[in-house]
């Protein structure tokens, strides 16, 4: 009884060391897994810092002006100044949607420019 | 069974032993795993940390923090980078090695480079900074004794808009694991403690200034300075209610990513010279502002208010007189709105010197405008020596006190901020309310005359339909080099407030010796040359503040185009 005893004993006490040194060794293998991640984690920032800096850099003012000015003709863009802002009961509704087509070209011509209609009964009447 | 009988006794007698064995057992086994869960707890509790960014080497030690704009745009950053130094006793051909890199650095003296290889240092620095592209190409020589040390390079996005804000860095101590960096101007300066600190990292310093205003409004300035043939000019765009400053101009200006040049001649026609902060101005006329706000405060008089004011005023030797002709007679707000010198002089000595310098001192014209930039602590008023009557007198029109942009714009948002005081910030933010400097009756009736200097004084060119401006004009003759004014070459100034209604931002612009030669005879007058460069960036900045103009409304009847379609 007792013998069998202790062979079970030492088979445990092998199985128990055996799993120690696997645990051991994951362990390690945990621990340079963290250490690579580390390094790879300061790596992406180091380029995400440099990415960011390279965004701002083509996002610079001046380059931004000069890519507009270059580009002009494609873009067409006006500078936003407040003449371009107006009341909005100064664009012309057309009592017709399709005289949208027709009053486009007019806008473009004369600006929008508020003047009292001649008469308002004539505009009701339309 | 007597055989089995006496080993049970002895046992009996052993069995006491044993029970004190197993408990030790029991107690060293349970001590262990109490150790094992604590530690195991320990493990549980403690934050996982994650690296952060570290140099190139990734050695985790904090770098310099960044600099962002209001709405977060990078103004200062770093990237990482590397030196390039040489231990010579490891070179094979240092002859070989200095040709090649003389090839990959053009900007490298062959001959010094030549000195340090072949000469009896065991260390040598060859180029800070390098480029990674350089990095290779050097990389690519395999050469023995060539090494890369870590360090980092400050980098200003925003270029020259930015330039005089943010200052610069220079390298305090070299070594081939880092390099510290520690600001010499600007921002950089004043901050560097809050930079460098460890505990701040990856929180950028958030500044009040708005990078596309500030490019908008330098975009105009440069316009309008080469249009006049001016040396130099500044503008500075201050919210009145928190005195955060939006947009800070100072031409000419720098590029502060490209190196130093030296510069030959005076400090102050340096381009790298803060012409808002740094420099000191005889502001003219726009003094006048204040000094009929002090007189109407004081209770003397009030805008209504008739005063003799004749050609001439007496003080000794000395004689004020006008730029122009001028009525015998004006009232208060006429003295602000056709500026004359007489006038203000009057109004000046019947508050009396003593409570004239109060008001000038509480209104920060003393002391420096404590604007978070390392060269304008340095840039306090410059006053009178000795200040008599006639300082308080001349004062009063802005001559014989040079106080820099800043410093009008706080005093003109103090003034339009229902009178209480405005501290200038170069940070974002709100700010403490200050303390009352005028009554609110006195900011509105101030408010009013300004914008009358507008509408039909010597401003009328500042005039922006929709953005109600308000402003002084002044033109001060600059010091000539005998000494004495030279009527040539004046300072021209437009300082403003818009919309007077209800003040939301100061407008300051100042020309350094501009002319207006569009007329048949130069104009030097800040009516005509200052006033219609401010009332372009008023044009061009107001939709970049998401200001939109208040529109003439819409009177009796329905408005249609003037097109024929009915």
């Amino acid at each position: 009884m007792i013998r069998h005893g202790f062979a079970l004993l030492a088979l445990t006490i092998i199985a128990i060391a055996g799993w120690a040194y696997n645990v051991n060794y994951n362990t390690m293998t945990a621990f340079d897994r963290v250490r690579d991640l580390r390094s790879e984690i300061a790596a992406e920032r180091e380029a995400l810092q440099v990415l960011r800096v390279e965004w701002a850099w083509l996002n610079a003012p001046d380059r931004l002006e000069r890519l507009t000015a270059q580009f002009a003709p494609q873009l067409q863009l006006v500078p936003l100044v407040p003449d371009v802002l107006q009341h909005t009961a100064v664009v012309p509704f057309p009592s017709d949607p399709e005289d949208v087509i027709e009053i486009a070209p007019v806008i473009d011509r004369e600006g929008l420019v508020p003047v009292p209609a001649p008469r308002p009964a004539a505009w009701r009447s339309e | 069974m007597t055989d089995f009988a006496a080993p049970r006794n002895v046992r009996a007698g052993t069995g006491q032993r044993g029970e004190w064995r197993l408990m030790l057992l029991m107690a060293s086994f349970c001590l262990c795993y109490t150790a094992v869960v604590l530690n195991m707890g320990l493990l549980a509790a403690s934050d996982p940390t994650e690296p952060v960014l570290g140099g190139a080497g990734g050695d985790g030690r904090p770098i310099r923090g960044e600099i962002t704009d209001r709405d977060g745009n990078l103004l200062a950053a770093n990237l990482p980078a590397w030196s390039l130094y040489a231990h010579p006793p490891v070179m094979k051909n240092p002859i070989q090695v200095a040709n090649a890199l003389d090839r990959i650095f053009p900007d490298i003296d062959r001959e010094t480079l030549l000195k340090k290889l072949t000469g009896k240092r065991r260390f040598a620095w060859i180029k800070r900074p390098v480029t990674p592209r350089e990095r290779q190409l050097v990389h690519d020589l395999g050469f023995p004794g060539l090494h890369f040390g870590n360090r980092e390079i400050r980098i200003y996005p925003a270029g020259r808009a930015m330039a005089h804000i943010v200052g610069s860095v220079r390298a305090a101590r070299e070594d081939v694991r880092y390099t510290e960096l520690t600001g010499s101007a600007g921002i950089e300066k004043h901050f560097d403690e809050r930079l460098r600190d460890p505990d701040f990292a990856g929180q950028p310093i958030r500044l009040s200034l708005d990078l596309p205003v500030q490019q908008a409004m330098r975009a105009v300035l440069r316009d309008g300075m080469e249009r006049l043939t001016a040396k130099g000019a500044a503008a500075v765009l201050m919210k009145v209610r928190t005195g955060e400053v939006v947009s800070m101009v100072s031409l000419p200006d720098f590029d502060p990513n490209a190196k130093p040049i030296f510069f030959r001649g005076k400090a102050e026609d340096s381009p790298r010279f803060n012409r808002a902060a740094q420099g000191r101005y005889e502001l003219g006329s726009t003094f006048k502002v204040l000094t009929a706000a002090m007189a109407i405060e004081a209770g003397i008089v009030n805008a209504e208010t008739m005063m003799q004011t004749p050609s001439q005023l007496k003080y000794g030797r000395h004689r004020i007189g006008e730029s122009h002709r001028m009525p015998a007679q004006m009232t208060v707000e006429d003295i602000v709105v056709k500026s004359s010198n007489v006038g203000s002089a009057k109004l000046s000595m019947m508050l009396g010197t003593r409570r004239f310098k109060d008001y000038l001192d509480r209104l920060g014209m003393f002391d420096a405008s404590g604007l978070e930039l390392a060269e304008s602590a340095k840039a306090k008023p410059l006053l009178p020596p000795y200040w008599t009557d006639l300082s308080s007198m001349t004062i009063s029109f802005g001559h014989g006190l040079a106080a820099s942009p800043i410093h009008l714009a706080a005093a003109y948002a103090t003034l339009a901020n229902d009178g209480k005081l405005v501290r200038p910030t170069l940070l974002a933010g709100p700010q403490p309310e200050g303390e009352p400097v005028f009554s609110k009756e006195t900011s509105r009736e101030m408010l009013r005359i300004m914008r009358e200097v507008v509408t039909r004084g010597t401003a009328r060119r500042g005039e922006v339909p929709g953005f109600e401006i308000g402003g002084k004009t002044g033109t001060a003759e600059k010091i000539g080099a005998r000494g004495g004014y030279d009527r040539n070459r004046v300072i021209s100034t437009f300082a403003s407030v818009f919309p007077t209604s209800a003040p939301e931002y100061v407008l300051i612009v100042s020309l350094d010796e501009p002319t207006d030669r569009s007329g048949r005879k130069p104009v030097r007058t800040a009516g005509r040359t200052a006033v219609p460069v401010a009332a372009e960036i008023v044009r061009r900045v107001t939709p970049l503040l998401g200001m939109r103009p208040r529109l003439a409304p819409i009177s009796d009847g329905p408005y249609t185009l003037s097109t024929g379609i009915e």
